[in-house]
């Protein structure tokens, strides 16, 4: 049996809503359309206009509706039709949404799933294409997970929903309708990943290679190719980004001696860079037998052209040599 | 009978935007209309106890007073009920006492001190109450918010409203239009409430503003202009606004009123206006001056009463103080508290440095 992502999420969504009365969902085109990317398909019919919203092309303001929502005891999930467009929104989620309680002390509480899809799809240039895993990353009061495959998509969706604080689903639109395996721990109506743990991937020994969302399947492919030669590469699935699963990295590179980061998202100040510094603070550095080693996006805005673009996102190739590199082989 | 009073109200008192304007005529019990003074009064010495506090350096960085305003909190207050939601910007302070908060909570939050309403991590900007949400820093942010709450509302079935409120300068906020716009698509239960002081910060309305008729400017939405000098008004006003919210969906009510000070303590408040101006607000159209005549016209109590009132109000605030005063600081480990849900944290969080990075007990 094979599941996709957009399933995966579309089931988390409709279980949580079942069972619970004071979750809804808004956002652009999320109700009549069935959701830009039909992540909400079927939600409009089972659970009706009030609690599935189609809202304005109007991201501050819904999202400000959203929290304040979240403020007065219900439990909204705010669809981005892409995280591009949430950056309207930013000051909603970050004064409004992730500061009010500590602000309040406690007072007043922000249960939200702020969901879209993250990072680059194919051919759509500098403003539709960007990773913002590590803005929100930074926040604290946040919550911010990615899924790469169904089982992360469909545990991750449900602990944000369940989660009393606001939470970031970073997607993937290239993730949405590729299948993987339906595991019979994913039917069950509890199933959540939980957050702040990161899933190996790969067993591997002699290089870990740390990574989120997409890239995930690129770092797996990597892994093969090297094992053809050999080379036996860890591959972490972060899952979480905040909380960061820090212990895990570690522990993972008391093993391999290696640690290599991959994101899709810019170099400075990215997931890679705090990694790496979390890394250097940590009893982890004095098991590295090689400076950590950062793969990301290129430092440049998007391009369209198809060469360029790839030449700005890293793929199994690059995984692959880099990998190489760090491990000194030819 | 012998209880009640009624006020009339003026002509000008009211001002209807497609829609009839609230009755001219209003009738209370003789102990609500007291009241009603009561409060104006117990904000006001709060206000002037914020104002003494500051410049004995008691409290730290914005803080933004009320005075010359008391009548909007006080009047809304006096038309609501507690299941009602009010959220505004940041001056607040006069909010948070209406919708519950006592003196000594507010008082030892400016001081930033533990048993401050928001714990001390708020301070004058961001002050919370029963279904008060706040006390928001960021200039019209708190719109959608209100209409938020008002979702939330309707949602529940609750039957009750949201009074979403911000100044004349955060009027010009594109979010605001925008929660116009969607408080009026879905019927939301929101008041929107400009307090029109005049100046949004040292702007005046006139400068930041093509229209300054703000009860106009929710355009597909009624709207009325009050005067928000006058106590009664306010809440002859709230009422009928929110009667109709709670029925029909959102209303734009546009309190015409002023502040004496500046816009916040940095601000002196005269390199944009004239003393003159403000002199003359203050003797022709101070709320509480304004609302004791009123009262004793009406024969609703008496000067001596309302001296009693005054000391009392004098009094109580200025033991608020000396009580806040004494309420030490929060504990260092509070700098951990409350950034998630307690039982919901991450794992840990880090300090200024390694060392002290700091671990909280979650399996």
């Amino acid at each position: 049996d094979t599941i996709t992502v957009r399933e995966a999420l579309n089931q988390a969504i409709d279980e949580e809503m079942e069972r619970d009365e004071s979750v809804w969902l808004l956002g652009e085109e999320v109700a009549q359309y069935n959701g830009a990317y039909k992540v909400s398909k079927g939600l409009l019919d089972k659970y009706g206009p009030k609690r599935v919203v189609d809202t304005p092309i109007t991201e501050m303001g819904f999202a400000g509706i959203a929290v304040g929502a979240a403020f007065h005891g219900t439990k909204p999930i705010c669809e981005f039709m892409t995280f591009n467009f949430a950056m309207q929104a930013i000051d909603q989620i970050v004064n409004s949404g992730a500061k009010t309680h500590y602000m309040s002390g406690a007072f007043a509480k922000c249960p939200i799933v702020f969901r879209g899809p993250n990072g680059a799809a194919a051919g759509v240039a500098a403003q539709h294409s960007q990773d913002y895993a590590s803005w929100y990353g930074q926040i604290p009061g946040l919550k911010v997970v990615s899924p790469y495959d169904a089982e992360d998509a469909k545990g991750l969706m449900r602990a944000a929903i369940r989660d009393p604080n606001p939470v970031i689903v970073l997607e993937n639109e290239l993730m949405y309708g590729v299948s993987f395996p339906s595991t019979s721990d994913m039917t069950s109506r509890d199933f959540v990943v939980p957050f702040g743990k990161a899933k190996i991937a790969r067993e591997g020994t002699d290089i870990t290679i740390a990574t989120y969302s997409r890239p995930v399947g690129f770092a797996l492919e990597a892994a093969e190719l090297l094992a053809k030669e050999g080379i036996s590469a860890e591959v972490i699935n972060l899952r979480s980004i905040r909380p960061l699963d820090l212990p895990a990295l570690v522990k993972s590179i008391k093993k391999t001696n290696h640690l290599m980061t991959v994101e899709q998202g810019f170099p400075q100040f990215g997931v890679g860079s705090e990694i790496s510094a979390q890394i250097m603070e940590s009893e982890a550095f004095d098991y590295l037998d090689a400076p950590v080693c950062r793969v990301t996006g290129a430092d440049v805005p998007m391009p369209y052209a198809q060469n360029l673009e790839a030449l700005a996102l890293p793929d199994t190739e690059v995984i692959y040599r880099q990998a190489k590199r760090v491990l000194n082989i030819e | 009978g012998e209880d009640t009073v009624t006020f009339e109200f003026c002509d000008r008192t009211f001002e209807g935007y497609n829609i009839e304007i609230p009755s001219r005529t209003l009738t209370m019990s003789k102990t609500e209309a007291v009241g009603l003074y009561r409060e104006m009064q117990m904000v006001r010495r709060l206000e002037m106890a914020a104002d003494s506090s500051y410049k004995h350096k008691l409290i730290r960085g914005f803080c933004h007073l009320c005075t010359g305003q008391e009548a909007v909190p006080v009047g809304i207050e006096g038309a609501i009920t507690k299941d009602d939601a009010v959220i505004t910007a940041y001056r607040c302070h006069g909010f948070t006492y209406m919708r519950g908060a006592t003196p000594v909570g507010i008082l030892a939050e400016l001081m930033g001190r533990k048993d401050g309403v928001s714990k001390g991590k708020g301070g004058s900007m961001h002050m919370y109450a029963p279904n008060f949400y706040g006390g928001n820093g960021i200039v019209g942010a708190q719109v959608p918010l209100g209409a938020g709450i008002a979702f939330a509302q309707k949602y529940k079935g609750e039957r009750t409203c949201t009074l979403a409120l911000y100044g004349d300068g955060a009027a010009n906020q594109g979010q605001v239009f925008e929660s116009y716009n969607m408080a009026k698509l879905w019927d939301l239960p929101v008041i929107f409430v400009c307090e029109n002081n005049k100046y949004g910060m040292g702007t005046a309305a006139g400068r930041a503003a093509a229209n300054t008729d703000y009860y106009t400017r929710g355009q597909y939405i009624p709207g009325i202009r009050v005067n928000g000098m006058d106590v009664l008004a306010v809440r002859q006003a709230v009422a009928y606004a929110r009667e109709y919210a709670v029925e029909s969906g959102p209303l734009v009510l546009e309190m015409k009123t002023y502040r004496y000070g500046g816009h916040s303590m940095s601000d002196p408040g005269t390199t944009y206006r004239t003393r003159e101006e403000i002199q003359h607000m203050r003797s022709t159209s101070d709320p509480i001056t304004g609302y004791k005549h009123r009262l004793l016209e009406t024969g609703a109590t008496t000067e001596e009463d309302l001296k009693v009132i005054d000391k009392q109000a004098k009094k109580e605030i200025d033991e608020a103080l000396a009580q806040a005063k004494a309420i030490p600081e929060p504990n260092g480990s509070e700098l951990w508290d409350d950034v998630y849900v307690k039982g919901s944290e991450v794992p840990y969080l880090r300090g200024r440095v390694p060392e002290e990075t700091h671990y909280y007990n979650v399996d």
